[in-house]
């Protein structure tokens, strides 16, 4: 496996590669991060649109029911009660289908809680198009575009349930708004209690130096970019991957260093093209460092049912549509 | 029942009458802002800031204060005179009112001027903040807590969906520190509430959802207190002021005119405003005398 070079400071899950990888759902990292930061400071409260057991919210609930506040079906005034309860000193987690929250309270979170500067952390589960069976209308792919744009938010999109623990617990001790993106299906776990988690860093995962393509991955397509990393250096083409799992703000650092050596960009993600991972990424090498890229997204149109796979194949977003994409650009580059 | 003496009275009315002068010179040198909404609360403001509120205007950070929250921010002028009146800044800022870098902005930002409890303009989400205050009070200090939170809002603001979201939450919980008030004047931008979008019977609607709803003039004293008094022993409900207020009160050209709600007074309106507002204050004296 040495040759494929994932980066040992990583300390990523050593059967990353295996067929039997272990697969958790990513929100089940926040139930259990929420639980923790609960136990780790008294202010920390819940608040719940109606699905505390979907997104795991239960755990939390169960433990320090007089700190839960279920919302019943009203997202836009869960945004402006958590709002309220931050401004009394409270750190409020709340917690609906990422299309409901931040898609259908959006207003209310910028201005009571971005332009308000209130501590609030706005979770949406079942992102993505590996919602599945349930269909468009549940499949958030809009939702990082939204919370990127606002001032003053810090957006988190967790690779697996391990990150999602720790990203949770790091927003409750980070001050000021924050919103964590989670799915629904269960993925794969690249990672371990070792790999190192900050708000505000991306991590090099694969390769290093230079480079044929730089790679930028977040939430569970992490775990393919990697796969096309490696079958991608079968066919003698080098890459770095990089886990940017906080979009805002992008540690810009790690990343020209990681295009620095490379002779092309591909971003990848569960979001539509426009505005989401790939445009952070744009934006920020259109200031520094201009290069050809390729963004791997849902390209502007809605999902539908199906299985994750299914769904995941469908849109280009796994290995096969990651190395198809990288392919694409280099040879557009010759 | 009143629980206010004659010279509280006196000295309320002064105050409100004071309250409106300044919202007219504030909005004059602002050349925008809305005039109706502020006048008409002017009195209830001048109840809150000189009689019912637990403040200290010279330590707008005290955490055990009251809290009070204004949904409808466009509003502010009236939240910004009643609070330099209070003492909470020189009454002379007013007339920084929407200019650039003032501490007024067109709609309160919290971060700009200590006092304010939170930022508002886009309506629907001031009675929301309150629950959420009043929740976050109630789990530190249970159902005993002696700190009011009160939500001032709109008769238009009625209409968004989340005030009801909000409703429904602060009945469950048995908010019983959480005292709302509308200003029930039955105008908003586009005309007569009654016409874009009818309300009443809006007693009726707050009362199926739970609340303890009591209605008052907005511009008597007494009557706006024994109804504050009544919602703070009301136990396990939150309660629903609705206080049928005159738009542009206290200056006749402007009274019960929906087209006064988004546009400020002209140089010549203004001195007329501020003339009547002048012989009203000199009644309030012989009144009282």
């Amino acid at each position: 496996m040495s040759e494929y070079r994932l980066r040992t400071e990583a300390h990523l899950n050593p059967h990353l590669f295996d067929v039997g990888i272990v697969e958790e759902p990513i929100r089940k990292g926040y139930g259990e991060g929420l639980l923790l930061a609960g136990k780790e400071n008294e202010h920390v409260v819940a608040l719940c649109a109606d699905l505390k057991e979907s997104t795991k919210t239960d755990l939390f609930a169960k433990e320090y029911p007089q700190r839960f506040i279920e919302m019943g079906i009203g997202e836009q005034n869960m945004a402006a009660v958590a709002s309220g309860m931050a401004a009394m000193g409270k750190i409020p987690f709340m917690t609906s289908y990422a299309m409901f929250n931040p898609g259908r309270n959006w207003e209310q979170i910028r201005t009571t809680i971005c332009y308000n500067d209130q501590n609030v952390k706005i979770i949406g589960s079942h992102a993505g198009v590996s919602v599945g069976p349930d269909g468009g209308t549940h499949q958030a792919l809009e939702d990082i575009a939204l919370m990127r744009v606002l001032p003053r938010m810090t957006v988190i999109v967790p690779a697996d349930a391990i990150e999602a623990r720790k990203a949770t617990r790091a927003a409750a001790q980070h001050k000021g708004a924050v919103y964590i993106r989670l799915a629904r299906e269960k993925s794969p776990v690249i990672s371990t209690d070792d790999t190192p988690f900050t708000i505000g860093s991306a991590s090099l995962l694969w390769g290093g130096g230079a480079a044929n393509v730089a790679l930028f991955a977040c939430g569970g397509l992490v775990y393919q970019a990697l796969r096309a990393a490696r079958t991608l250096a079968d066919m003698n083409i080098s890459s770095t991957v990089v886990n940017v799992s906080t979009i805002k703000p992008l540690d810009k650092k790690t990343i020209l260093d990681a295009v620095k050596d490379a002779r092309a960009v591909v971003t990848v993600e569960e979001h539509q093209i426009h505005g989401g991972l790939g445009g952070a990424i744009a934006e920020l090498l259109a200031n520094f460092h201009p290069m050809r890229m390729e963004m791997v997204a849902v390209k502007d149109q809605f999902g539908q049912s199906g299985e994750p796979k299914e769904l995941i194949h469908e849109y280009g977003l796994d290995e096969e549509g990651i190395v198809q994409a990288t392919q694409n650009l280099l040879s557009r580059l010759c | 029942m009143a629980h206010l003496h004659d010279e509280k009275v006196r000295f309320l009315s002064e105050k409100a009458n004071a309250i409106r002068g300044s919202i007219i010179e504030a909005l004059l040198e602002a050349g925008s802002g809305h005039t109706a909404g502020p006048l008409g609360m002017a009195d209830i403001f001048s109840y809150l800031f000189f009689h019912a509120l637990k403040h200290d205007p010279k330590n707008p950070f005290w955490s055990e204060r009251d809290r009070l929250v204004l949904s409808n921010g466009h509003i502010a002028p009236v939240l910004y005179a009643a609070m330099a009146h209070a003492g909470y800044f020189p009454i002379e800022e007013l007339k920084t009112l929407r200019k650039f870098k003032s501490r007024l902005q067109g709609h309160p930002h919290r971060e700009w001027l200590p006092g304010l409890e939170t930022s508002s303009g886009p309506l629907g989400s001031g009675l929301s903040q309150a629950v959420g205050m009043a929740l976050a009070d109630r789990i530190d200090n249970g159902r005993t807590s002696r700190r009011y939170f009160y939500a001032l809002m709109s008769d238009g603001e009625q209409e968004c969906g989340e005030v009801w979201e909000a409703a429904q939450l602060a009945a469950r919980e048995e908010l019983h520190n959480l005292i709302a008030i509308i200003d029930r004047n039955y105008i908003q931008i586009d005309g007569y509430t009654e016409d874009v979008m009818p309300l009443d019977p809006l007693k009726e609607k707050w009362e199926a959802f739970n609340w303890h709803v009591i209605e008052v003039s907005g511009h008597d004293f007494a009557d706006i207190d024994a109804a504050v008094e009544q919602a703070k022993a009301v136990f396990g409900k939150p309660t629903l002021i609705i206080a049928y207020t005159v738009p542009g009160k206290g200056v006749p050209e402007f009274e019960g005119k929906y087209e006064w709600h988004g546009k400020p007074p002209s140089r010549e309106e203004a001195v007329r405003a501020l003339a009547e507002l002048r012989s009203l204050g000199g009644k309030i004296k012989s009144e009282h005398e």
